[in-house]
């Protein structure tokens, strides 16, 4: 049998989600027998690649390169699951959401008004990819398949969506241990 | 008093002719999701989270402030129920900023228990991210108005169980805040008791006890109605 294709995309998130990923300890020996992974931030590969079956998305869409990155994504893969809650629900890399429709008025709030020393807006240009206006959901940007939250989503649930999938099932997002936000 | 019967689901239920359908449902073991009800205090049907189906009558009826009749065939989880009861919470979701995994009621809150129940993966609706604040001038509780879901139970606990009606709804719609007396700071406040029955009535992480930091907000709502049966058995000389 030809290996599932597994990509693995880190956004704006806190890197969580991966973690609980590697929380999955010996399952991985299994998921590795069963899958290829083919992108992944801890694997070094530069490019998204063509053909992907699987791609999990830790984080919300917060800045220009996510915004070309989801859209690449979805192109390129059969399935895209929002992985963790940055991603389904924007989760707190949202909440800079409230300070207000523009990234500028955020950029003043962290840069200008709360710190002591040296108040000013990092501006390398080309260095740091643009803040968008506001940061979104993953599913406010591209059609999503599957939604597995949690902050981060423990490895078991994890393990649940990931062995539907390979199974090619659809998971079952029911009840408290598959579908609790936080 | 008089006894009626009805079915609830096909199955046949007796009840106190001044029961409502909640009531009724609850004797016979049959679950109505809800969240602006709270046994102790009275029934507003704001929610419309325990709305059900009622044969013959055309529109959906919440079981909390509908009582019971002879005859009557009610229905209480129907997919038309379910849909509309999915879209509520959704949209409960959609209005403030519900950040489960930095909230004081993380694992211990009545919204995100019922997200759960009914099914909610994630919130169809654009979130619309207002910027509100918080009350901690109190020198025991807390208000954050990003959890705040306008249930109203804190006002009812305040009113009816404690008689202080510190806190009332301020503004109509979206715009609709929780006060405190003339909306003023809670801690200046000069009806306020402390007694705390707000914060053991709020569903949410919105009223909560000072210090409490993520998921260690357990509220106690049972404890209302402990005490007013309490009260009006006369089971203490207070
Ligand atoms: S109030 Fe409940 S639903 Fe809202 S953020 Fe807190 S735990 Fe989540
Ligand atoms: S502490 Fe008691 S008196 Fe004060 S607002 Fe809450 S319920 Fe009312
Ligand atoms: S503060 Fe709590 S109890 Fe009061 S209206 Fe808001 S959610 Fe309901
Ligand atoms: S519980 Fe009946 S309307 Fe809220």
């Amino acid at each position: 049998m030809e290996k599932i294709k597994l990509a693995t995309v880190w956004l704006g998130g806190c890197s969580g989600c991966h973690m609980s990923f590697l929380d999955l300890d010996e399952w991985l020996f299994d998921l590795a027998a069963a899958v290829e992974v083919v992108y992944s931030p801890i694997a070094d590969l530069k490019h998204f690649p063509e053909r992907v079956d699987v791609t999990l998305i830790e984080g919300a869409v917060a800045n220009e390169e996510h915004l070309e990155l989801v859209h690449t994504i979805r192109a390129r893969s059969r399935l895209v699951v929002s992985f963790g809650d940055c991603a389904v629900t924007g989760n707190v890399t949202a909440m800079r959401n409230v300070i207000g429709n523009s990234a500028e008025a955020v950029l003043d709030r962290a840069y200008r008004e709360l710190p002591t020393h040296n108040p000013r807006i990092p501006d390398e240009a080309g260095i740091v990819p643009p803040l968008l206006e506001r940061v979104l959901p993953v599913h406010a940007v591209i059609p999503v398949d599957v939604f597995l939250p949690g902050c981060p989503p423990p490895a078991p649930r994890i393990r649940a969506v990931l062995q539907a999938l390979i199974e090619g099932k659809t998971p079952e997002m029911i009840g408290r241990e598959m579908l609790k936000f936080g | 008093m008089s006894v009626v019967t009805l079915t609830i689901n096909g199955q046949d239920v007796s009840a106190r002719d001044d029961a409502t359908v909640l009531q009724a449902a609850r004797e016979a073991g049959i679950h109505i999701p809800v969240l602006c009800y709270l046994e102790g205090l009275s029934a507003v049907g704001a929610c419309r989270l325990c709305l059900v189906e009622v044969a013959g009558v055309n529109r959906l009826l919440p079981a909390c402030t509908t009582r019971v009749q002879e005859g009557m065939e009610v229905h209480t989880d129907t997919p038309r129920l379910q849909t509309y009861r999915r879209h509520i919470i959704e949209l409960l979701f959609a209005e403030r900023n519900h950040v489960c995994a930095v909230c004081v009621a993380n694992g211990n809150c009545e919204l995100q228990s019922l997200a759960i129940e009914v099914g909610m993966d994630h919130v169809r609706y654009d979130y619309v991210f207002p910027s509100l604040g918080m009350d901690l001038t109190h020198e025991r509780f807390g208000l954050d108005h990003n959890r705040c879901i306008l249930c109203t139970r804190c006002v009812r606990a305040c009113d009816e169980i404690e008689g202080a009606h510190t806190l009332d709804v301020l503004g109509r719609g979206a715009k609709a805040r929780i006060v405190t007396d003339l909306n003023m700071p809670w801690g200046e406040s000069p009806t306020c008791t402390s007694c705390g029955k707000c914060a053991m009535a709020c569903p949410t992480g919105a009223i909560f006890k000072q210090g409490s930091t993520v998921a260690e907000m357990v509220h106690h709502p049972e404890k209302l109605a402990f005490l007013k049966t309490a009260r009006e058995r006369r089971e203490w000389r207070v």
